[in-house]
């Protein structure tokens, strides 16, 4: 239970640093989107044994972190809480890829080398995205995402469901409680306990969901959703967002640790 | 103005298991009145509340809101004039921000965005928290999100406010200021409630529900003082009408009358004190 009050207390961090004021907050929403999303897909684009040429993809993190004001330590938690995923997705390469490459005169094996890859792209990937999110907020996120013609219904369904988590966990951290207290000595949930758990949530998200719609009817709901007016893109967004996108690119072209390497090399 | 009478004739409700939660009631509403629904649990107040504002339809008879039949299609401009806060703040505050869940009505009228902001604004005001704007709903306290959910729906400037169950939940100090802003409003407000204390200061009329059906309707002293009536229908006489748990005086009909001892030393005399 601990643990999802410990979520709940994340998802109102990242709330609360949204309202911050600084430079990389007031860029617009939709160019911190697709910055994120140029991002994403050159991180992804790496080929699978490459670790070197990923490097310099971490100065975004970084550069976001300090211009944004954010504080490290609770955001790396938040990354760490999904590692172990990574970890899972990723730990069987070892075992299955036993070919060698030398690396600096010691040979390693590749499977090694393909999940190290792994590793470091879903850690950045992710730090990008609860990145945008602290730095943007869910509803101006909801609107790029209809400024870039995402249907309303899978936006409202994201609003929907980001604003009604942290209600349905405490409606779930109330049925755990009561659970507990009337089954002392016991670890988590009885299995057999399982069926009527999931079923009785599943009842009460129904409900909720029927009088949320009706609150949402009643104030003029049709189906159509507005979002107020947001400001219009100047400048110094698209400058941004240029910049970005050119270093990405050319990182992803040029393997810029190497280089580096080889012009020192070169010189001595 | 006609046009802000609500009337109800001859309603029938039953629910699709069977159950018949409103039973032939009809009653009129007019312009500025101030109307208490009161009933044990599952006396039928949460469906009326639904019936009138189109949510269910009835089975039989009609809601008339002025001169217009509540119907699929006059829904929309029905529910321009009826204003509902939920019994739940939860269920109402479904934005992001509170900002956003009180310009959600005004928004969805497709107002210009500097009228929402007024109209926001002006709601948020009216119930004391414009200092919460930007907070999460869910940061709220009971209160804050009670005083939300009214604003949301102040911002679409009903002509009729209709409240579930307004005060339950709430800490004696936030449930004062709800009452005081209950006071506060010239809309016409229908209000259900088990909170009979809270029905007799801010409504003027009571209608009674029992079963589905309506046991009684008329001045809220009168209803509220009638120990009999209330006992029947699964209530009781308000606590501010009732014997005075200290020194056990009967009541009187709008509070009690103490009697006070109080020992005049200098005069070595007993003083009798009695006030209203």
């Amino acid at each position: 239970m601990s643990n999802m009050i410990n979520s709940l207390s994340n998802m109102r961090l990242l709330d609360d640093l949204a309202r911050k004021e600084t430079f990389i907050h007031r860029i617009h929403p939709l160019i911190k989107l697709l910055t994120t999303v140029v991002y994403l897909t050159v991180v992804v684009s790496f080929e699978r044994y490459e670790i070197i040429g990923l490097l310099p993809f971490i100065f975004y993190p970084i550069l976001i972190f300090a211009f944004a004001e954010l504080p490290v330590a609770p955001i790396l938690k938040m990354i760490l809480l999904i590692e172990p995923f990574i970890i899972g997705i990723g730990i069987l390469n070892p075992l299955f890829d036993h070919s060698k490459v030398l690396f600096g005169g010691i040979a390693i094996s590749k499977g090694w080398v393909t999940f190290l890859s792994i590793l470091i792209k879903c850690s950045l990937t992710v730090t990008a995205s609860i990145l945008l999110i602290a730095t943007t907020g869910m509803d101006r996120f909801a609107v790029a995402l209809r400024m870039l013609k995402i249907p309303k219904i899978f936006v409202l369904q994201i609003l929907l469901t980001y604003r009604y988590i942290s209600v349905l966990i405490e409606e779930v951290s109330r049925m755990i409680r009561a659970y507990s207290l009337r089954a002392p000595g016991q670890k988590g949930l009885k299995w057999s306990a399982w069926g009527s758990f999931a079923g009785q949530i599943l009842l009460r998200t129904f409900e909720r969901a029927e009088r949320v719609y009706q609150a949402m009817n009643l104030r003029g709901f049709t189906g159509e959703y507005y979002t107020g007016d947001i400001a219009k893109l100047s400048f110094k967004d698209l400058a941004y967002f240029a910049a970005w996108s050119l270093f990405f690119i050319i990182a992803r072209i040029y393997n810029i640790p190497v280089l580096i390497g080889s012009l020192f090399t070169g010189v001595i | 103005m006609s046009h802000h009478k609500i009337e109800v004739r001859n309603l029938y409700f039953s629910y699709p298991d069977g159950h018949k939660a409103i039973k032939n009631m009809s009653f009129s509403i007019y312009h500025g009145e101030s109307i208490g629904i009161i009933g044990a649990n599952g006396a039928g107040k949460s469906t009326l509340l639904m019936l009138l504002m189109g949510v269910y339809f009835p089975d039989g008879g009609e809601v008339l809101v002025g001169d217009v039949r509540v119907t699929k299609k006059t829904l929309p401009m029905i529910r321009q004039r009826l204003g509902m806060v939920f019994q739940d703040p939860d269920d109402q505050l479904f934005m992001t921000t509170v900002y956003e869940d009180v310009a959600f009505g005004p928004r969805n009228y497709k107002l210009e965005e500097e009228d929402v902001e007024r109209r926001v604004m002006q709601a948020l005001e009216k119930v004391g928290i414009p200092h919460l704007k930007d907070r999460a709903p869910y940061k709220l306290s009971g209160g804050e999100k009670r005083s939300a959910a009214i604003a949301s729906v102040l911002s679409m400037q009903p002509d009729v406010l209709i409240m579930d169950e307004p005060t339950s939940g709430l800490d004696p100090k936030s449930r004062r200021r709800v009452i005081d802003l209950l006071k506060s409003f010239e809309h016409t407000k229908i209000i259900t409630s088990h909170d009979l204390d809270m029905v007799l200061e801010t409504c003027k009329r009571i209608i009674v529900i029992k079963k589905g059906e309506i046991a009684a309707d008329g001045t809220a002293v009168d209803i509220l003082s009638n120990e009999d009536l209330l006992n029947s229908c699964g209530l009781e006489l308000p606590l501010s009408l009732q014997k005075c748990p200290v020194c056990g005086t009967s009541k009187g009909k709008f509070g009690y009358i103490h009697e006070k001892i109080v020992v005049d030393k200098e005069a070595k005399k007993e003083l009798r004190l009695t006030r209203e």
